[in-house]
């Protein structure tokens, strides 16, 4: 029996011990009529062997193709030693930390996060994790909303060109709650934030506006202004960054006179791979002043009976195990594997290496851009600078074009038009340090052979994938 | 603490591309003036700085690990491996079909194998962990009232014995929260259920076996007192690991269901997490099931997107949920087949009423004594926290000692100085025999040497700490010596 120890010995010996005949009395509280039969859709049990070999052609058949794709999940090394550790016994079947004493390893990890991510961010607390970017920008909004006492709206500002998906997310999570997400155009120059389009709810009550660093296009934001433009009008500033990115931007915490309230965002740069989307893990750091409206575990630094330093779970009052139905948020099981990945990460990458990667993610979107302009009647969209991707516009239709690169096992980039059709053929492209010379020089002949085909027989080409 | 070992200039530099890239085409006032203060270490420090800090906890694969309600069993090796495979790693979420076929026909397998064990009519597997599943079966209420018109219903009941996540979800959804009393026996007051329903109840939240570790008798009678009052049933699905193969919840007549794959399903707790709470829904409740799902048209996997399922709750995460947890779900489900799913509900529940005889005829009081176990029991240590002045919290700590990890302490609330107690099914007879000789002599202590105990842990890297400071003196980030 798969993972069952019991021998027929053991069994016969528990049973009398019980004073029940078989395993089916055990179950005799549950009435007959409710009874299940056989599972007969479940498939039959495999062995180790046999399920190994169904995974492998199952995980080769999705062909491992060149990416450059981006859009919140990006290809970046991993150090061999990060899930080396991670994946211990010690780290990879331990629950939360609820016995302080003998969870210590945990503990101690979750406070050097808390270290790591207030010093990348330049904030003053973090929490212990939340499930992903979007989920944790959904909590963000909550919090500004429960924390921004001088504001009586339920009203946030979010700007149109922070992610699509974090957007739908965040208005899923907190529209039950009568929270209302207001939109924010963007610049068609500089992709930027419309400071026009935002002037109109000068002097309005809103409780907090969502500064996405860099936006989804990838370009950066004035978040000095936009900062202190919140301020100036009432409302929290809610940062929304991507952590490699903070590694060279300056941190949230200093943007403009006061620095951001809260900051959150997808921490799968540090350390998680791509891996279908997850699990990743979402991050939330803030001013010290809000860490009591903060969702989810928090850790702190502690003394033991002998005045020994140690570490505990803190500030459960705010959590639902002990406030219920008054909790800051419902969340329970955060991401702990992921950040202790993430911990790992950091601390093998250290702040070199990690400006070192952002640097060259930087530096290959650049070299793409330049790559893939180079072709007749492909353009760059926006002239606001950029972290690591970028907006270009194609000749051709631009769903056709990605369908017949990804024919050619390369993956061209995220399609916007279903988001944005005013952009017209518009795909986002991002180059991160992995993505060789060869790889931008492979995609851009393909892309060149494949706007040929399509620009000579309109709509005829039929990829075989 | 790493940064202890942090040297001005000391790095890992094997890790890092090996120049620094040119940033002049960022203006300068948008980077940063200053290094993110991320510690500066070689890499053989942090290997063995993170090794030593494993080494200070308690895992399953370490230590027996009861812990009540967590369902804390093995968790087989190649569930990770085989989700670990590298063209599994390397799938960005936003490739399509034509490069996701072999990943997407895992999940649509599991999105069956997990109806199938439920009895419900459709899964959407997205929901991160157990409390947004809650979160997204109490939306799906909120979503089918609303579309009926039937908009004056704003309250969800709650038995007082509910996981916290419950009350929680449901003021999320924008709900008032009731709660309904566990009745002496453990069951519901079915009694003060009945007072309670009424036009306001949008629905209510129970877990089957509840969290008093019984199974609710009654559950098709409250099923049908709930539906007559126009509200829907929604299932925890905390215990499932206790009637899996046994009784669905779809059968006992729940609408909505959430699964916990990282208890039931056996995918690693991780310290807290990564969890995958899926939702199960029925047929009324099926148009608002959280997207993305995966659809077979009989040749092709394919994405269910808002575009085909435009009445949908909506969408909670950025991509597809905890991918890689479902994959470990979806090995292990493979692994056990049909004829491994009940035998999880028979040896759990085997083992938890062999330990409960064992630790009664020891002299423990049970909470339930005339009830059978379900896979979890409670303990009430009443009696030796009023005669000795032991209480629940020092066996606890001194179970630590023991090389035991505590069973969960002082849940439920309902029941006094109590300890839930889950073994699972993957613990063999003698790990059992031995909790109870631990528990014996714990209690042997308690009458000999209280302080002994109440001092408990002395062997752990620390003593207890001092959670009160903790909190009043907030120190939540190293910031250096």
């Amino acid at each position: 029996m798969p993972f069952i120890p019991h021998t027929e010995d053991d069994i016969e010996e528990m049973l009398a011990a019980i004073g029940v005949d078989n395993i089916d009395a055990l179950f005799d509280e549950i009435p007959d009529e409710l009874r299940c039969g056989e599972l007969d859709a479940i498939p039959p049990g495999m062995s180790e062997m046999e399920l190994s070999r169904l995974m492998q052609a199952r995980a080769r058949a999705d062909g491992q193709p060149l990416c450059f794709i981006g859009a919140g999940a990006y290809d970046h090394h991993i150090p061999a030693a990060v899930w080396e550790l991670t994946t211990r016994g010690e780290f990879y079947t331990a629950y939360t930390p609820y016995q302080a004493e003998a969870s210590q390893g945990t503990l101690q990890l979750l406070y050097e996060y808390q270290s790591m991510m207030t010093a990348l961010t330049g904030m003053d607390v973090s929490n212990a994790s939340l499930y992903d970017g979007a989920s944790a920008l959904a909590e963000a909004v909550l919090m500004a909303v429960r924390a921004n006492r001088k504001s009586k709206s339920k009203r946030v500002l979010v700007p149109r060109n922070l992610h699509p998906v974090y957007r739908k997310v965040a208005h899923t999570i907190v529209r039950n709650q009568q929270i209302e997400l207001v939109e924010v155009a963007y610049d068609s120059g500089s992709g930027g934030i419309d400071r026009a389009d935002l002037d109109r709810y000068r002097g309005e009550d809103y409780a907090a506006l969502i500064i996405p660093q860099p936006n989804f296009f990838g370009v950066l934001e004035a978040v000095d202004e936009l900062t202190d433009w919140a301020h100036a009008n009432g409302m929290l500033a809610i940062a929304v960054v991507n952590p490699l990115a903070m590694a060279v931007l300056k941190p949230a915490g200093e943007w403009g006179e006061q620095g951001a309230d809260i900051c959150c965002g997808e921490g799968q740069p540090l350390g998680a791979p791509l891996a279908s989307g997850g699990p990743y893990f979402g991050f939330l750091c803030s001013t010290q002043k809000l860490v009591r409206q903060m969702p989810g575990r928090i850790i702190g630094k502690t003394v033991d009976l002998d005045g020994k330093p140690g570490y505990a779970l803190t500030l459960q009052a705010r959590e639902q195990h002990i406030r219920r139905s008054k909790a800051t948020s419902n969340i329970c099981t955060n991401q702990g594997l992921m950040v202790t990945a993430a911990t790992i990460h950091m601390s093998l990458m250290g702040s070199e290496g990690l400006q070192r990667v952002a640097a060259a993610s930087h530096a290959n979107s650049d070299k793409l851009t330049h790559a893939l302009t180079s072709l007749p009647g492909v353009e760059s969209l926006f002239d606001g600078p950029v972290f690591h991707e970028r907006v270009v516009r194609l000749p051709i239709a631009a769903n056709k074009a990605l369908r017949a690169l990804a024919a050619h096992n390369v993956l061209g980039g995220f399609d916007l038009s279903d988001d944005y059709p005013e952009l017209g053929d518009a795909i986002l492209v991002c180059a991160t340090e992995l993505r060789s010379e060869d790889d931008i020089e492979s995609y851009r002949s393909k892309l060149e052979r494949v706007i040929a085909s399509q620009v000579e027989t309109p709509c005829q080409l039929k990829p075989d994938w | 603490m790493i940064y202890e070992g942090s040297r001005k200039g000391r790095r890992a530099t094997a890790q890092a591309p090996l120049e620094k890239a040119d940033l002049s085409s960022i203006p300068s006032a948008m980077l940063r003036d200053s290094q993110p203060g991320l510690p500066e270490i070689s890499e053989m420090q942090a290997v063995r700085h993170f090794t030593r800090l494993s080494q200070k906890n308690f895992s399953i694969d370490t230590h027996f690990y009861p812990l009540g309600s967590c369902t804390m069993k093995y968790n087989p090796r190649a569930c990770n491996t085989l989700a670990s495979l590298p063209g599994l790693l390397a799938r960005h979420p936003l490739a399509p079909e034509t490069h996701s076929q072999g990943f997407m026909g895992c999940l649509y397998e599991l999105q069956e194998i997990l109806k199938t064990v439920t009895g419900m009519y459709a899964v959407s597997l997205t929901p991160a962990a157990g409390a947004q599943g809650e979160f997204a079966g109490v939306a799906m209420i909120r979503a089918y009232h609303d579309d009926r018109g039937d908009t004056a219903r704003d309250e969800i009941l709650v038995p007082d014995a509910a996981h916290g996540t419950n009350p929680a979800s449901a003021v999320m959804c924008g709900y008032k929260t009731r709660e309904i009393p566990t009745g002496d026996d453990g069951d519901i007051d079915v009694a003060a259920l009945k007072s309670a329903l009424g036009p306001q109840t949008a629905g209510i939240m129970l877990t089957n076996p509840s969290t008093v570790g019984v199974f609710e008798r009654r559950i098709k009678e409250i099923a049908e007192l709930v539906h007559d009052a126009g509200g829907l049933l929604y299932y925890d699905g905390a215990n499932l690991n206790a009637i899996l193969g046994k009784v669905r919840p779809g059968d006992m007549g729940f609408d909505v269901i959430h699964m916990n794959l990282h208890k039931t399903f056996s995918t690693p707790h991780g310290g807290g997490g990564p969890g995958a709470g899926p939702v199960g829904v029925s047929k009324r409740l099926e148009p608002y099931l959280p997207v993305p799902m995966v659809d077979f048209d009989g040749s092709d996997y394919l994405w269910l997107t808002e575009h085909e399922r435009p009445q949908t709750m909506g969408r909670l995460s950025a991509f597809a949920g905890n991918a890689g947890v479902l994959l470990r779900a979806y090995v292990y489900a493979r692994l056990l087949g049909r004829e491994g799913m009940h035998r999880v509900a028979e040896f759990s529940t085997l083992n938890a009423n062999y330990l409960l005889k064992r630790l009664m005829d020891a002299g423990f009081d049970a909470a339930y004594p005339d009830r059978r176990a379900s896979h979890e029991f409670i303990l009430t240590l009443k009696r030796q926290a009023k005669e000795l002045g032991v209480n629940t919290m020092d066996f606890a700590k001194r179970l630590l000692d023991y090389g035991v990890h505590a069973p969960t302490t002082y849940f439920p609330l309902l029941v006094p100085e109590c300890l839930l107690v889950e073994p699972t099914e993957t613990e063999a007879k003698e790990e059992l025999d031995n909790f109870v000789e631990i528990m014996m002599r714990i209690n042997q202590e308690a009458e000999t040497q209280p302080e002994l105990v109440k001092q408990a842990p002395h062997t752990m890297p620390v003593r207890r700490l001092d959670d009160v400071r903790a909190a009043r003196e907030l120190d939540l980030a190293w910031r250096g010596d």
